[in-house]
């Protein structure tokens, strides 16, 4: 395997140029510009909100400075909410080329799009010549997620990836997993595996922030379609979620942008502090995907037992179905059939060594499904982490 | 100990179409769809499917009371509502969450 090297030390497995919209009301030049250039490696981002907010802003800046981001193209109207001087200064000291086009100072619409074009087109050119540098696996670092869960996804896809980064961890990889919301009713369980005692009682009160938000906001992180495949409560629903994360140690907490402090296994807590503000922790599965993105992750494991199709900007998503009836009908978006250990024909461990080989292969080049396909799903909304009840303020930084 | 391997299948006309995933379990999950008028043999005994169950739905592998907890990978995935008869489908309709209530498409179940 061999990774793009940035300046920063961190190898990346893809080389994108991501054209960023600050506000909606840039969303369409931006937009355009990534479809007239038509490449695979110039993608879309952006914010769509006016008023500026902390969370948006780091999360932003990580995606940017992404090892798989090259170089950033940044759309801004003008006159919105968003520090775009301390995104690009963010970039620039990241030693990524960066250009900023403001719609306003550019003459409107065709000439943002047409400057926009060139300057993608030269940075394009410009990393191109990016080297590349031996990539290990301790250099991974692999985020997981289960969308349209259903009852085969605790049997078959999770426990598969949490076999594969079971090995993963074993071989000094660093694995994210995450969706506080979706481990209601597995936290004493969990916070057995916590490498400290410090640790274990903050991810239960992590666990226990999720479910009093959720409880607030009227619903649980349960679907429709999680009770159509025969999911029932979310204690149910939390325990194969769960089943992702394997039987490793825990080795700490990250907040969605912050970087695990070494390698190993860390859960990220997505749910914010406080009384609810903005909404649901995250609106969708993308969202969650970016969070994980933002703190580092390479790639995505996403299982599904109802069928997603989604992908992602920036990290390729690797998908494995967990239903095997799923699977026939959807086969053309799932990279992987776990769905076969229902069916007798593989074992977990098999599975999950399936995954690890699939992770080899997109880290060395190969496409997934859905990037060849051309998923490039993206979506940043507001969020608040104040620190009450965060990791911040569950003990010391060495937690996180 | 919580476990996600399948330790147990039952078969009907020599199709796989229940797995048991952890002994301590009060329920079996559908590996493929079965009808109503299937006989499943619960521990001994021949039960008849009374509804279709699809895959990834459960059924009761013994008889349960209202309030007792329903066990899943070892450990309690909530509550019934309803006593419920052994080999019946075990779903929104007669458990419940006892964290969080869910919700389908037209109402809130299980408050």
């Amino acid at each position: 395997m061999k990774g793009f090297l940035r300046a920063d030390g961190r190898k990346g497995i893809r080389n994108s140029v991501v054209v960023v919209y600050l506000v909606e009301c840039a969303h369409h030049v931006a937009k355009t510009i990534v479809n007239k250039i038509d490449h695979e490696d110039v993608q879309l981002i952006g914010f769509p909100g006016c008023y500026p907010n902390d969370y948006s802003l780091q999360m932003m800046e990580k995606l940017c400075t992404h090892p798989n981001v090259g170089g950033v193209v940044i759309v801004s109207l003008g006159c919105e909410g968003f520090n775009r001087e301390k995104l690009t200064q963010t970039i620039v000291n990241s030693k990524r080329p960066v250009e900023t086009l403001v719609i306003q100072k550019c003459g409107g619409t065709k000439s943002t799009i047409e400057l926009g074009i060139e300057k993608t087109s030269i940075i394009l050119a410009e990393i191109a010549t990016t080297q590349r540098t031996k990539l290990n696996i301790s250099d991974l670092v692999i985020g997981t997620i289960c969308g349209g869960s259903d009852g085969t996804s605790g049997i078959s896809a999770n426990p598969a990836v949490g076999a594969c980064f079971d090995m993963l961890i074993n071989d000094d990889a660093t694995c994210i997993f995450e969706e506080t919301g979706e481990l209601i009713g597995c936290e004493h369980i969990m916070a057995d595996r916590a490498e400290s005692k410090e640790l274990g009682e903050a991810l239960i009160t992590c666990v226990e922030k999720a479910e009093k938000y959720y409880t607030k906001m009227g619903y649980g992180s349960f679907a429709p379609g999680n009770a159509e495949g025969g999911l029932t409560t979310q204690e149910e629903k939390s325990m194969g979620a769960y089943a992702k994360s394997g039987a490793s140690d825990i080795n700490g907490i990250i907040l969605p942008g912050e970087r695990p402090h070494k390698n190993g296994l860390f859960l990220m807590d997505v749910v914010p502090d406080g009384e609810p503000v903005f909404g649901f922790p995250n609106i969708s599965d993308n969202a969650e995907i970016v969070e994980m993105i933002a703190s580092g992750a390479l790639m995505v494991l996403f299982t599904t037992g109802r069928g997603s199709v989604v992908g992602s900007a920036i990290s390729p998503v690797i998908k494995i179905c967990a239903n095997p009836e799923t699977y026939k009908k959807l086969s053309e978006d799932m990279d992987v059939n776990a769905g076969a250990i229902i069916d007798g024909h593989v074992t977990v461990n098999e599975m999950g060594k399936v995954i690890y080989d699939q992770i080899i292969g997109v880290a060395s080049g190969n496409m997934t499904k859905s990037e060849a396909l051309g998923h490039k799903e993206f979506i940043l909304t507001y969020k608040t982490f104040d620190g009450s009840e965060s990791p911040k303020a569950l003990g010391p930084s060495c937690l996180r | 100990m919580l476990t996600f391997s399948l330790i147990g299948i039952i078969v009907i006309n020599n199709i796989k179409k229940f797995i048991l995933i952890h002994e301590a379990d009060n329920v079996l999950v559908c590996c493929q769809a079965a009808e109503t008028g299937e006989s499943v043999e619960l521990d001994g005994e021949y039960v008849e499917l009374t509804t279709n169950i699809d895959i990834g739905h459960k059924i009761a592998r013994q008889s349960l009371l209202r309030n007792q907890k329903i066990i899943r990978y070892g450990v309690s995935i909530g509550s019934a509502t309803s006593d419920i008869a052994k080999g019946s489908h075990v779903h929104i309709h007669n458990m419940k969450s006892d964290y969080i209530p869910s919700h389908t498409r037209q109402s809130l179940v299980g408050e």
